[in-house]
């Protein structure tokens, strides 16, 4: 690359624009909303501010490429859903499914968020400073180089992590309180049937608790491994710069990993005979 | 397993000894294991045939016949032959019992107890072979209607209100139903893609993504999105006609899938985009589809993905409430509805799903077709049948009950060489169809089954057009639910109300 192109590119990168998903207090559909992203986009910005935004859904669908969308106000259902490269930061709490079979990108989440989280995502991060919902990393893949990792720096509900097929999820059971003090929570790390139809990919749960009455079929708990260790150190390390955590906060409780028992589950399930 | 329980075999392999030249190339061609050279001659274990006729099939000395196994079970008509089997095997392998294929019972099909009607001097008929009949289907949303802004002070500006979905065209009402690279081989995928384009009619993907090879065919590709989400990323949902959420299969209606580990090669691997020897599970439900309203979510989301470009619609199994399911597909905002019967066909399904669950393709397009008509949202959408349209003449008649587009799969295989023995599922396909082993893939000629296909709806279009042409109707269209040149002489009348058609001599 000349030097040239690369002063391009820095200027291409500062490419900023600003987009008010209430004008007038009126909040824009999805679409239209979308419609704008798009818009800026073909204009050739690659850094973009949504403001007072008000449960739009899907916003930036199926983007690609080396772009930054930031998100102050409450994003819908489908956050990113199809998303391959772009970074997305949510100033506040987040909804439903954000991540949705995604394939590459990042996703920062500043607050709470919803059920479903990263369905399907076959790659990138989604990291998530505050509490989630139900069925969180379901189905989640890795193919080749591409790894998702989804980071709950609260507690989860039930089904965390359930039929995995790869990646990594990993819940540090963390509550930050409002003046900003980062202190144990007081729920579970997560609910019943945890992993359950797991195959492939691991569960990082950083947690004292007994979690065997709560284990679903086919995972089961295993001790942090050097290997494994080593590689959430480095997603860990990641997360604590962004949301700002003291990394010794991380290690003042053991990490639990839960793997699959077999990469072939239901192998014996099944039966072909010629009748 | 102990003698006592040996399951006897269907069929018995019979050589000519006087005709057979000991080539041996009937054990080479086996993939079943059933034959082989002894040193002396050939030898034939018969437990293990399939009858796929392979063996007969290569030959020379055409000396090899697949007959019945003659040694008789002790009769009795309820307890068959089929449910002694089963439960043997059953109690041998303790499984649920895994089958290919479409629905093998015989159950009476509706589709042989309906007539069509024809011209007789009040109505002309048409000569298709001198005038024009369309066959044409526009595939997508119709608008309600169409509006227009108006300027009554100047009457010559005028310009269109409505806004159009996205659509396009086909030449034939026909669509080659959904078979993924996994259930069927790369060389039958394609020739079937190859055969659509030649053809401008569609094919589906299935759900195990899209191979890069096969991109150049995406103007004729209708892709899935199941629960799995396999293979599913931007470059799959933009290089494809239309995109289809599958939440049911007619072959096996509320089960999910299960492409096991060891049939996931490099080639599967990368079109999956799933590691090599990982098992493939899809979810029974999709997990962010948890009503209707969900539904409508990720329709939604794959317009916005897609940015309005393509149709996007939703595949559901022809079961006994699909009237009101369709409805609210329709108004979920699906721009196609693709309904597959319970004769449906598949690569892998547990037996007694695919043998007992799910209703007739017939009343099920005569049930949705009704309904939507009834809540004016008919002409809305475009409806695709299948679940063992076997040929012409099932396509016309389900036409006739309310469908845009025909869609099947077994005539398509059987056209590139599948003699129906319904082992798919074990991957040792001899045909080279539904299989990923190599040594196999490479006896299906992708050129031969091409031409196959292309010759098989070309001559399935032929004899709509003959079939509409005496029936004085000039285009495709003008049959769709068009009940009234329907009649029925089956045994139950009551499935003549359903499908809202009269009795022959009515």
């Amino acid at each position: 690359m000349t030097e040239k192109s690369k002063g391009d590119e820095i200027m291409e990168k500062s490419k900023f624009i600003e987009i008010d998903a209430a004008p007038n207090n009126q909040p824009l559909g999805y679409k239209q909303l979308n419609e704008k992203i798009h818009q800026a986009l073909e204009l050739g910005y690659k850094n973009i501010l949504l403001n007072n935004v008000c449960g739009q859904r899907f916003i930036g669908a199926s983007l690609q490429g080396d772009l930054e969308l930031q998100i102050n106000g409450l994003p819908g259902n489908d956050l990113g859903i199809f998303m391959d490269g772009p970074k997305i930061i949510v100033n506040g709490n987040c909804e439903d499914q954000p991540g949705n079979t995604m394939n590459a990108g990042m996703m920062i989440v500043h607050g709470d968020a919803g059920d479903v989280i990263g369905l399907s995502a076959r790659g990138g991060k989604i990291y998530i400073k505050g509490d989630v919902g139900y069925r969180v990393g379901i189905h989640i893949k890795e193919f080749e180089r591409k790894f998702p990792v989804v980071i709950i720096g609260g507690t989860a509900k039930d089904f965390l992590g359930e039929y995995m097929a790869g990646g990594l999820v990993i819940a540090l059971g963390l509550h930050f309180t409002e003046d900003g003090t980062i202190e144990e929570s007081r729920y579970p790390i997560c609910g019943n049937e945890l992993a359950t139809g797991i195959h492939r990919g691991k569960i990082i749960l950083r947690t004292e608790e007994d979690l065997e009455s709560r284990l679903g079929v086919g995972a089961k708990e295993y001790k942090l491994e050097k290997t494994t260790e080593k590689v959430m150190k480095e997603f860990l390390d990641e997360y604590c710069e962004i949301f700002n955590i003291p990394q010794e906060i991380m290690y003042r409780k053991p990490f639990k990993v839960i793997k699959p028992i077999s990469k072939r589950p239901y192998g014996g399930n099944y039966c072909g005979q010629i009748v | 397993m102990s003698i006592t329980h040996n399951i006897p075999s269907y069929f018995h392999i019979k050589v000519d000894r006087e005709l057979c030249k000991k080539c041996k190339r009937c054990t080479n061609h086996c993939s079943y294991g059933v034959l082989s050279f002894n040193g002396e001659r050939i030898v034939a274990d018969d437990s293990k045939c399939v009858a796929c006729q392979r063996c007969v099939a290569m030959c020379p000395g055409s000396a090899i016949r697949i007959l019945n196994n003659d040694s008789l079970l002790p009769p009795h008509g309820n307890y068959t032959r089929r449910i002694r089997n089963i439960i043997w095997a059953q109690s041998g392998n303790g499984g649920v019992m895994l089958s290919a294929t479409g629905n093998d019972r015989p159950i009476r099909t509706v589709f042989d107890d309906l007539l069509l009607d024809a011209c007789q001097i009040t109505n002309p008929s048409i000569d298709p072979l001198r005038e024009t009949i369309e066959t044409k289907v526009f595939f997508g949303r119709k608008p309600k209607r169409i509006e227009f802004f108006e300027d009554p002070t100047n009457p010559a500006t005028i310009s269109l209100k409505t806004e159009f979905m996205p659509n396009f065209e086909i030449d034939m009402p026909i669509m080659v139903g959904h078979m993924s690279l996994g259930s069927i081989s790369y060389n039958a995928c394609m020739a079937i893609y190859q055969a659509a384009k030649e053809l401008n009619i569609l094919a589906g993907s299935g759900e195990g993504g899209l191979h890069q090879d096969f991109y150049e065919y995406g103007p004729n590709i209708i892709t899935e999105i199941a629960s799995g989400r396999f293979g599913v990323d931007i470059n799959y949902l933009k290089n494809a006609a239309g995109i289809e959420i599958k939440i049911g299969q007619g072959a096996k209606p509320g089960h999910g899938g299960h492409l096991p580990g060891e049939k996931v090669n490099t080639l599967i691997s990368q079109t999956r985009m799933i590691p090599k020897g990982s098992d493939a599970l899809s979810p029974y439900p999709h997990h962010d589809i948890y009503s209707i309203e969900d539904l409508a979510q990720l329709i939604s989301a794959l317009k916005e993905a897609t940015r309005y470009k393509v149709p996007i619609g939703v595949k559901i199994a022809a079961v006994h409430n699909s009237a009101p399911i369709a409805v609210g597909i329709v108004r979920g905002g699906a721009d196609f509805l693709t309904i597959d019967g319970f004769r449906g066909g598949t690569g892998a399904a547990p037996r007694i799903i695919r043998d007992h669950a799910g209703i007739p393709i017939e009343v099920a397009i005569a049930a949705v077709d009704t309904r939507l008509r009834e809540e004016n949202l008919r002409d809305e959408i475009t409806l695709v049948a299948g679940g063992s349209i076997r040929y012409s003449a099932d396509l016309i008649k389900a036409i006739a009950l309310g469908a845009d587009v025909g869609m099947c799969s077994m005539p398509v295989l059987i056209a590139m060489g599948c003699r129906v023995c319904q082992q798919c599922f074990r991957g040792l396909c001899s045909w080279g169809i539904a299989t990923q082993s190599e040594y196999l893939v490479k006896r299906l000629d992708i050129d031969v089954a091409r031409n196959r296909i292309v010759n098989l709806f070309h001559s399935w279009n032929e004899e709509l057009k003959e079939i509409l042409g005496a029936m004085g109707i000039d285009s495709l269209e003008s049959l769709r639910s068009n009940r009234d040149r329907l009649r029925y002489i089956g045994p139950n009348p009551k499935v003549a109300d359903i499908l809202g058609v009269k009795h022959a001599g009515e």
